[in-house]
């Protein structure tokens, strides 16, 4: 039966592509349109100089976790550029295509640029939201997008823990209460962090959207830059979007090396110079020192410092059952 | 006594009742039909008719556009081939389970879309029952064409048969049996006998499916990976601009599945109106 | 009559490639959790609320869309107005227009800055992002199945019961309670269950204007999604296999009903 399945499967597959130049498929979060659309083009003809090689490079886009869960269901990506590492982490432990160590391979545990969570707010600020507490005032509507499914929620979600744990008197208990009272705020709650943008954006809901910097630079800038204004509180979290080369699937397509040197080529000055004009914050100190007046300095707590890495914060905030799953009662 | 008020006949309305009702249909199908279709024009040429040209004749439109038709191309026939055998066996022939049979071809039309999809994920799927063998073997199903159109012909299954076998069984089999008797093979009896009968039928089938075909979403976007150019299809492209920021592409790709509808509408009215007897009987299930 | 064997053979493969086998693995899925598991999880509160609300809202929808259909249809069949050809083609578009399109087409329209949620904004009414969004988006897709099932039987329609009703001294108004709609209440009780039969699995209209929120505007296709991508199969199939339930009920009833009303004629 299954050996029939198999073959006839066979006959309607198209199978493999083999043209005579390099493809490769980066799987990334929601909001990289834009900034991978600009780093492929300047890869490409990197290679092309290098190498005499044409490199394609294919995207899909969705939500992190969205993203993770295809290639795990066999979505052919040599490189999966997601919003946090949990999501890789999945991939290596459920799919087994890539070593457990994938975060050691590159510097600064694969993460090429990062980013943090800030507030957008619409043009005048009126309701005066100028840091965490202000959110929960009453009548204000905050939009994020759903923590179970979107990398970018995750993290706000977490900055918003660590501001309420970290602050003077603070503690686990009183975190617990403020993002319940946070997400009591929230009106819509979107699949991906591009959903939430848009409800705000263009959609008209909402007080604040708590957003990427990079996705909140972008609104702004779409919006043509008179309709909201970024608002940065006085804390908030290190995000950072990790990197990593799908070992089965490059092994099986031969195109390890090529894999390989696209995400170096996210380390490089010229693509650190890319990051930061789409705004997420490079890790190169003097590309940073160039564009620091996009980037305001501003307290950021790192994941491992608040909540002991990615894989125990996943586990107590964001499983079935989890803190979100408790706090988070709408209609009740 | 007002003459101008009183019905005309006992089974006429009330003319202020015609007003009413009239003017409820009206305001009723203006809401929820036309306001939404009147907003996806609207938004496409928000920004002037060359923003929405343009966004049409960028090469991942192209490339949504040309996969939609492949995969229509392909889901569209086999479903047509598919209705006319169903309707043969089941409204020329009696035999047990005939009932069953028509209530398994009706299923994909109660199935969620998502559902559709989600069962070649659970087959064809790298942690599905079949999918490490097929990755060994170097077939791709899912998040590519094949897995595209496997979707599509699933949500599309019953369009054919469904408008077939109520005509065929109305129409009985003495045609096809005089045919035979007169020594007609069983291929140029369907061909010269049935096809004729049931032409204008199986034409609004199609269309039907072949409108459903390249409309999919919901099934469609569980099993295509979203990679650009390669597997987005049209109604998926609507969605990858809407979610880029780029509301007049967006909606530029969906005027064009809008006109698409609306040529399917116009044809089938034609249909209808050219050939309203033998359609009319379509209906009657 | 030839071409039994060969026409039959064909369409149970066809369908068992397409159609049964596709099921079959997913009605497999979910007993990996056993049955107590598979209870829980379709028992969560979360599970439960966007069952009540794909439920809920699809009785609602179907139920204004027998209401508001069997008027359009008597407006159709009855009367001669301008443009009546036009209305009576624009009713099968939600059958023609992509879920998808409709979708942002219906999230623009009602969102409180569009031409229909602006001013309903203003009256304090929220239909984006509410409830009320799934109910519109579902009364959208739903509208043909009633028309289109109702239309033939009224045409049909003899008009010589009214008459009769008529000269017997009946109202018009009980004339409609006592003869027509007896005489159609069959075949709109068909339309109508198609309706909901499709409003309950529907996904791409309702996902763009429902808000989704979880308890209260998630509808159950959103919530397998959600499931697939938390790396919960067997949960997004257990949810899978109750929908499949219902619609192979469903289907059965309206086939019993459907045997039931040739019957009666």
């Amino acid at each position: 039966m299954r050996k029939t399945l198999i073959l006839a499967a066979a006959l309607l597959s198209t199978g493999a592509a083999n043209a005579g130049n390099v493809t490769l498929l980066n799987v990334s979060y929601d909001p990289t349109r834009e900034l991978y659309k600009d780093i492929n083009g300047a890869f490409a003809s990197d290679w092309k100089q290098k190498t005499g090689d044409t490199v394609t490079i294919n995207m899909s886009h969705g939500g992190s976790g969205a993203q993770a869960r295809a290639v795990i269901d066999g979505l052919d990506a040599d490189v999966a550029t997601l919003a946090l590492a949990y999501d890789i982490d999945s991939i290596a432990s459920k799919a087994k295509l890539l070593a457990p160590d994938w975060q050691k391979r590159l510097p600064q545990g694969s993460t090429p640029y990062t980013s943090t969570i800030v507030f957008l707010v619409r043009k005048g600020n009126p309701w005066k939201i100028k840091d965490w507490p202000d959110l929960i005032k009453p009548g204000v509507h905050v939009v994020t997008p759903n923590p179970k499914t979107s990398g970018g929620a995750r993290w706000s979600y977490l900055a918003a823990w660590a501001y309420a744990e970290k602050a003077p008197g603070g503690n686990a208990a009183k975190a617990k209460a403020f993002v319940a009272e946070l997400y009591k705020h929230v009106p819509v709650l979107d699949t991906g962090a591009r959903g939430a943008t848009t409800t705000f954006a263009q959609r008209g809901i909402g007080d604040v959207l708590l957003s990427w910097e990079n996705e909140a630079h972008l609104a702004l800038k779409e919006a043509g830059g008179d309709k909201f204004q970024i608002v940065y509180p006085s804390n908030s979290i290190l995000a950072e979007p990790p990197v990593a080369v799908v070992d089965k699937n490059v092994d099986r397509h031969g195109t390890r090396k090529v894999a390989e040197a696209y995400l170096q080529f996210l380390y490089t000055k010229p693509a650190q110079e890319i990051e930061a004009k789409d705004f997420y914050r490079p890790r190169d100190a003097s590309v940073l020192a160039a564009h620091s007046a996009d980037f305001p300095k501003i307290a950021l707590y790192t994941i491992d410092d608040v909540f002991g890495g990615w894989t125990k914060a996943q586990q107590v905030h964001f499983s079935d059952g989890g803190m979100f799953d408790q706090i988070y009662k709408p209609g009740q | 006594m007002k003459p101008l008020i009183r019905p005309r006949s006992a089974t006429d309305d009330h003319p202020l009742t015609k007003i009413v009702l009239s003017a409820v249909a009206v305001v009723f199908i203006a809401l929820f039909l036309v306001m939404p279709l009147a907003t996806v024009f609207s938004e496409a040429l928000a920004k002037g008719w060359e923003a929405a040209r343009d966004a049409l004749i960028a090469p991942d439109a192209l490339d949504a556009i040309r996969l939609t038709l492949i995969v229509a191309a392909i889901a569209v026939p086999l479903n047509m081939v598919f209705g006319l055998a169903a309707s043969w066996c089941v409204a020329k022939f009696d035999f047990k389970g005939k009932n069953l049979l028509v209530t398994l071809i009706d299923i994909p039309f109660s199935v969620s879309p998502v559902v559709s999809g989600l069962v070649y994920v659970l087959i064809f799927g790298l942690q599905g029952w079949l999918g490490q063998d097929l990755r060994d073997h170097g077939i791709k199903i899912i998040f590519a064409l094949p897995g595209i159109v496997l979707a599509t012909m699933f949500v599309t299954f019953p369009f054919v048969a469904r408008e077939l076998i109520p005509l065929m069984t109305d129409q009985g089999r003495d045609e096809e049996e005089a045919a035979v008797s007169l020594g007609a093979s069983g291929w140029s009896t369907f061909r010269r006998v049935t096809l004729p009968n049931v032409k204008w039928a199986l034409l609004y089938g199609v269309l039907l499916c072949n409108a459903r075909a390249m409309g999919e979403f919901g099934a469609v976007s569980v099993v295509s990976g979203h990679i650009r150019g390669l597997t987005d299809t049209m109604p998926l492209h609507v969605e990858v601009l809407y979610n880029d920021y780029q509301y007049v592409g967006a909606f530029a790709v969906a005027s064009l599945l809008a006109m698409l509808a609306l040529v399917t509408l116009g044809l089938k009215s034609l249909l209808e109106w050219r050939f309203a007897g033998e359609i009319a009987a379509t209906h009657k299930h | 009559m030839p071409g039994f064997g060969f026409s039959l053979g064909f369409t149970l493969f066809y369908l068992s490639a397409i159609v049964l086998v596709p099921l079959a693995a997913l009605i497999i899925r979910p007993w990996e959790l056993g049955w107590s598991g598979f209870w829980a999880e379709i028992t969560q509160p979360r599970v439960l609320a966007a069952l009540k609300l794909s439920f809920g809202a699809s009785a609602i929808a179907a139920a204004v869309n027998s209401i508001f259909g069997l008027v359009v249809v008597w407006v159709l069949v009855r009367y001669r107005f301008p443009g009546k050809r036009i209305v009576d083609a624009l009713v099968d578009l939600p059958f023609a227009l992509p879920t998808a399109v409709a979708g942002i087409a219906l999230s623009a329209l009602y969102a409180p800055n569009g031409w229909l949620g602006a001013p309903l904004e203003q009256a304090g009414v929220k239909v984006a992002y509410t409830p009320y969004g799934v109910m519109v988006a579902l009364i959208f897709i739903g509208l043909p199945f009633v028309v289109r099932t109702l239309q033939p039987v009224l045409s049909d329609l003899s008009r010589d019961a009214e008459e009769a009703a008529a000269t017997l001294g009946a109202t018009r108004m009980q004339t409609f309670r006592r003869v027509i709609l007896p005489s159609l209440a069959p075949t709109l009780l068909t339309g109508t269950a198609m309706a909901f039969a499709r409003a309950v699995g529907e996904y791409g209209s309702v996902i763009f204007i429902a808000g989704n929120l979880p308890m209260v505007s998630e509808i159950t296709p959103l919530l397998i999604i959600i499931k697939l991508q938390e790396y919960d199969y067997a949960g997004a199939a257990a949810i899978g296999v109750v929908m499949l339930g219902v619609s192979f009920f469903f289907l059965f009833a309206l086939n019993g009903l459907q045997a039931w009303i040739g019957s009666r004629r």
